[in-house]
């Protein structure tokens, strides 16, 4: 579904993401790990039409996306990491402005939006605007726009940010169904333990490139860390910091 | 433990303002800006020192330029009252920082100074712009010496203060007096207390009297008829008296004692009142909670007006209109800027210039051709006020634009014509009427007209164009947007595309006012059609050059 090759981002001098190769089947649940800065949120900004690649390219279900771009956006639903949306618009009126960026209306679209908010209980504040809303509900209301417009592919930068258990619980039943469906999820997150429990593959990222992909299996062999959680396997390839180091800030 | 002080908690703002600045200006855009605000000053100064140069030569020359500073002053001092009145309550109560300040072991005193600074530097630096060259005029005009600009400027500190104190103590009662309701409420009862006091003085200084036919001779006495709220007791007066004192080189240190001494107390007393009723203050317009009703009259009106329009540009536009009636920041100044157009319009009507039915051509022709220009002014402000924060205003939500499958050269031309045509409806609107009012001649109508017509556009197309260059996503208030770098250029930008669109123009209407002054006819001659067709290729250059610029920079923008 997701094929970067040699995928290069530079701002300024500063390298974000260096010669990144990526292979994303199809119909998977994609999880993209990495420590802060390693470039996921800018490869996932590229991915999804927002930044231009310095150099390298990016296809997206067998096109290139800066050859068709507007096709190639009508495939992709984007959610960022940080849920910032129109203050002044209700919860409605945002999902209705956002399925018309992607060309729907009518009586199919309303539909769609009440049932996406009643998934994510906002119901009752689909007519606040939502500068009111908490930080949760604002994620909420981002990943129910990800979906009205029936995408093809979900990228998604840090989902479980906000989140409440319920809301969190809704999301991995989402993405389930939909990869079940046929549908692709790129996923990037902090979150070890769900991406060990949900994703089909995983890829993670340090200083701009990949440095470990695959299985769950695959990538315990690839590391020879026998049983390890995914937590230790991502530790120990991205480095951590010793114990004694944490005490010395803390005494200092 | 070092308490924070007042400037610990400036000091990430400045120093955010100059890296923006030293970011957005890179060497060809600071060389133009240095060029623009040059020829900006240099035309202000050069208008105020002719004034200033044919005063100074009567004997009553230094009591009428005292008239006129005078007016100015009091001009300044109400529009700073207002923009500071804003400006506060953003610095004071909506600003992104404030969590954080309150939240921290902050000396109370301390942070109202900062607040107070940033509010005064917001509200001020553009009369502060406009002031320098009016007052190096003086000081040249009247031989006031290298020294006399510096000194103005040291008495404009204090002076600046005072409005900064006044504006932020009235916005601390209003957001304590009107607790539960919501903000725009409150800005809804600003604008209007703001405008009757703006209407009562117009009507006190009656500036029409300037333009009372009789030449110089006439305008001077029409100057010493002008009333001007300048009493013993207003700081407008202090500090004309210390700047006509030092330009006389009269000795009297009074004017400028009460002038620190004023301001000092001011803080003081501000600061006092801060004291007792910020943190409640603060902690009530937070409470206010904001219902805007999806199936609102206005929303439903507007939605079944572009019902015909494609889906995403009427969402589109919808989403925009939306925003605007919803956010007080904005339409708060729109207020504003309507009633002083009915301020403008009606100043234009009560005109003496009209002595039994009949008016002189030269002056009815001179005021429509100043008009011109004054119209123009004001479409620049307006069009860096609302169409320059266009692109910044989609900030932080620029991914969803970017990332959704819309082409960004039609979203950019969307944003020009929702823009463009109710400003230039607005001028055409403003030019018919005010030349109806003084009568203008067909030709001169047509002049006009057609003259604002073309300009907005063209100003119009720069503003966004500026806009997007010099974006400023981050921002917390849209009335913010134009004093940064982008949109303080494009408002020199502008105003030098109409002071070269009215050079030009000044060769048909002096033609025209000759030709109608010795009885001949008045054609279609070369000069007069290279003229027309010079300022027609102007503009029209100017509009499509931006536009194809601004597209570009779209397509190629990275939130």
């Amino acid at each position: 579904m997701i094929q970067l090759t040699r995928l290069v981002k530079q701002f300024g001098r500063f390298t974000a993401v260096d010669r990144l190769t990526l292979t994303v089947p199809a119909g998977t649940l994609y999880g993209f790990l990495g420590p802060n800065g390693a470039g996921k949120t800018t490869t996932m900004r590229m991915i999804a039409g927002i930044l231009r690649p310095t150099a390298g390219s990016i296809e997206i279900g067998g096109i290139e996306t800066w050859r068709q771009p507007q096709a190639i956006k009508a495939m992709i639903g984007y959610i960022p990491d940080r849920p910032f949306v129109y203050d002044k618009l209700t919860g409605a009126e945002f999902l209705r402005f956002v399925a018309a960026l992607y060309g729907q209306e009518g009586a199919a679209v309303e539909r769609r939006m009440d049932e996406l908010l009643e998934l994510f209980e906002l119901g009752p504040w689909r007519d606040e605007v939502t500068g009111s809303y908490s930080h949760g509900m604002r994620q909420k209301l981002v990943i129910a726009s990800a979906f009205v417009h029936r995408p093809r592919l979900i990228v998604v930068d840090e989902p479980m940010v906000g989140l409440d258990p319920v809301g969190a619980r809704v999301l991995k039943d989402l993405f389930r169904a939909f990869v079940r469906r046929g549908g692709t999820v790129l996923m990037s997150t902090h979150t070890l333990e769900v991406a060990e429990l949900m994703c089909d593959r995983i890829a993670i990222i340090a200083r701009g490139r990949i440095v470990a992909e695959g299985t769950m299996p695959e990538l315990r062999a690839e590391t020879a860390s026998g049983n390890e959680s995914l937590e230790d396997i991502f530790l120990r390839l991205t480095g951590a910091r010793p114990p004694h180091a944490l005490d010395a800030v803390l005494d200092a | 433990m070092r308490a924070p002080g007042v400037w610990t908690v400036l000091a990430p703002k400045c120093r955010g303002v100059v890296a923006g600045w030293l970011r957005d200006g890179e060497i060809g855009s600071a060389a133009l800006f240095a060029a623009l605000a040059l020829g900006f000053w240099g035309i202000v100064f050069g208008a105020a020192w002719r004034v200033l140069h044919y005063l100074s030569g009567l004997e009553m020359g230094p009591l009428l330029a005292q008239k006129i500073l005078d007016a100015m002053l009091v001009g300044f001092a109400s529009i700073l009252v207002l923009s500071n009145l804003i400006a506060a309550l953003s610095t004071f109560f909506l600003a992104r920082d404030l969590d954080l300040l309150v939240a921290a072991p902050l000396n109370w005193f301390r942070l109202y100074v900062s607040k107070l600074v940033e509010t005064a530097v917001h509200a001020s630096w553009m009369i502060v712009l406009v002031a320098l060259p009016v007052f190096a005029a003086y000081g040249v005009a009247f031989h006031g010496g290298p020294l006399f600009v510096p000194v103005a400027l040291a008495g404009l500190m204090p002076f600046l203060i005072l409005p900064a104190v006044v504006g932020s103590a009235l916005m601390l009662v209003l957001v304590n007096v009107f607790p539960a309701r919501r903000t725009r409420d409150l800005l809804g009862v600003v604008a209007i207390a703001a405008a009757g006091g703006l209407v009562l003085m117009v009507r006190v200084v009656r500036p029409e009297l300037l333009f009372q036919p009789g030449g110089m001779g006439q305008i001077t006495s029409s100057l010493q008829a002008l009333h001007v709220p300048a009493g013993p007791f207003m700081p407008t007066r202090w500090l004309s008296d210390m700047l006509m004192n030092w330009l006389g080189r009269v000795a009297d240190p009074l004017p400028v004692v009460l002038l620190y001494t004023t301001a000092a107390a001011f803080i003081i007393m501000g600061g006092w009142l801060h004291g007792r009723l910020f943190r409640s203050g603060y902690s009530l317009a937070r409470e206010g909670a904001e219902r805007f009703g999806a199936n609102s009259v206005g929303s439903r009106a507007a939605a079944i007006l572009l019902r015909g329009v494609p889906t995403a540009r009427r969402e589109f536009l919808l989403k925009d209109l939306r925003l605007f009636f919803r956010d007080p920041t904005q339409w708060g100044q729109l207020i504003l800027v309507v009633l002083l157009v009915a301020v403008y319009v009606i100043n234009v009507r009560s005109l003496p210039i009209f002595s039994h039915g009949r008016a002189p051509l030269f002056l009815v022709t001179l005021i429509v051709f100043l008009n011109l220009g004054l119209s123009g002014f004001v479409l620049a402000a307006i069009a860096a006020r609302f169409v320059f924060p266009a692109i910044s205003l989609e900030g932080r939500q620029m991914w969803l634009l970017r990332s959704a499958p819309v082409d960004p050269r039609s979203l950019f031309r969307s944003k020009f014509w929702m823009t463009a045509v109710p400003l230039t409806l607005l001028g055409a609107v403003i030019t018919l009427v005010t030349d109806l009012m003084l009568r203008a001649s067909a030709f001169m109508m047509f002049v006009s007209i057609g003259t604002i017509i073309l300009f907005t556009l063209a100003a119009t197309a720069l503003a966004l164009t500026f806009g997007t260059y010099y974006p400023r996503f981050g921002s917390e208030n849209a009335a913010q947007i134009p004093s940064s770098f982008g949109g303080v250029a494009f408002m020199m930008s502008a105003v030098s595309l109409l002071g070269l669109i009215i050079t030009i123009e000044a060769v048909p209407v002096a033609g025209y006012l000759r030709a109608r002054q010795f009885g001949d006819t008045f054609g279609l001659s070369p000069s007069v059609g290279a003229a027309l067709a010079g300022v027609l290729v102007l503009c029209v250059a100017t509009t499509i050059g931006s536009l194809r610029l601004g597209v570009r920079r779209m397509e190629e923008l990275e939130p």
